[in-house]
């Protein structure tokens, strides 16, 4: 059984990390959009499967977000991905298998995954 | 939506819209009495009693109260079907409380679905909000409350960190495994 005591080693790997983290530049920011439109169409699994492909992949410099409906309720779940210096990317219709190909060719190589954002849509 | 699960977080999304800074989330299973019960109660802004009367009706919903619009009715007709209702509380500069009876046995009551993903999202995403999620399970009770995480945390540790939003949720899960009685 897991204790609440485990967190104690879990705080201080994450503040070994901080430290690390201070030294690199500003983190990656992903946002999901958790209102009414979002949720009914899957925000959940997709922010889940962000958590886990990133801590799979060890990416502290990521934070996951929420956010409220921004007006595009049919193209939900939407997840916007903001990297320092870069202009925000905005990905719709997401689904949980479409994140690990986003985290890997838009968050840790920096090239954005044309075909899933809000600008291929027909 | 096709989990009761996914309504409490679209619930306890108006309350972090309403600014609550305190959420307390509780489910009661009890299939021997027949009962499937979730509660939402905040320390939000609140409602006024028109207002309470007017937000499960979708259609009298506007842009500028969309923060209630259609998760509201869409509760309301989902306990209806499976033969509960909902009911709401609430008060101006006190908060709100929500309530939601369904029939455990009813062939139309969804299942709870993925509670903990819920919870994980809901603190995780919002590492500054305290969240106290009690679920009991005939008469084991299991109960999570992010003040005392914080404790341990500190103030430098967020719960936004992925290491601890996975630690809540495996947390979460063997609790539950616990209180159904070792398997679901």
């Amino acid at each position: 059984m897991k204790s609440i005591a485990e967190l104690e080693a879990i705080k201080k790997k994450v503040l070994d990390n901080v430290n690390l983290r201070q030294e690199r530049e500003e983190g990656v920011r992903v946002v999901v959009g958790m209102a009414t439109c979002g949720i009914a169409a899957g925000a959940r699994p997709v922010m889940t499967a962000f958590l886990e492909e990133a801590s799979k992949r060890n990416l502290n410099n990521v934070v996951i977000e929420q956010t409220g409906c921004i007006g595009m309720c049919a193209l939900e779940p939407i997840v916007e991905v903001y990297v320092p210096g870069k202009e925000k990317v905005t990905y719709v219709k997401m689904t949980a298998e479409k994140v690990a190909k986003i985290v890997s060719d838009h968050i840790v190589n920096g090239a954005p995954v044309i075909e899933y954002t809000v600008g291929a849509q027909k | 939506m096709q989990e009761i699960s996914l309504n409490i977080l679209d619930i306890a999304e108006n309350s972090i819209r309403a600014n609550a800074t305190l959420i307390e989330v509780m489910i009661e299973e009890a299939p021997s009495t027949d009962v499937f019960a979730f509660t939402v109660k905040d320390n939000g802004c609140g409602m006024d009693a028109e207002m309470v009367k007017r937000v499960s009706d979708p259609f009298v919903t506007t842009r500028t109260t969309r923060k209630v619009g259609l998760g509201i009715s869409l509760l309301k007709s989902l306990a209806q079907q499976a033969g509960g209702d909902i009911k709401l509380q609430s008060e101006v500069g006190v908060g709100t409380i929500i309530r939601a009876d369904f029939s455990y046995s009813h062939i139309d009551r969804q299942p709870l679905g993925d509670i903990s993903a819920v919870m994980v999202s809901l603190i995780s995403m919002n590492p500054t909000l305290d969240f106290v999620y009690t679920h009991s399970f005939e008469k084991e009770e299991f109960q999570l409350d992010t003040r005392e995480l914080r404790k341990i945390l500190g103030e430098e540790v967020s719960f936004s960190e992925l290491s601890v939003a996975q630690w809540i949720g495996e947390y979460i899960n063997e609790n539950l495994t616990e209180i159904y009685g070792g398997a679901k």
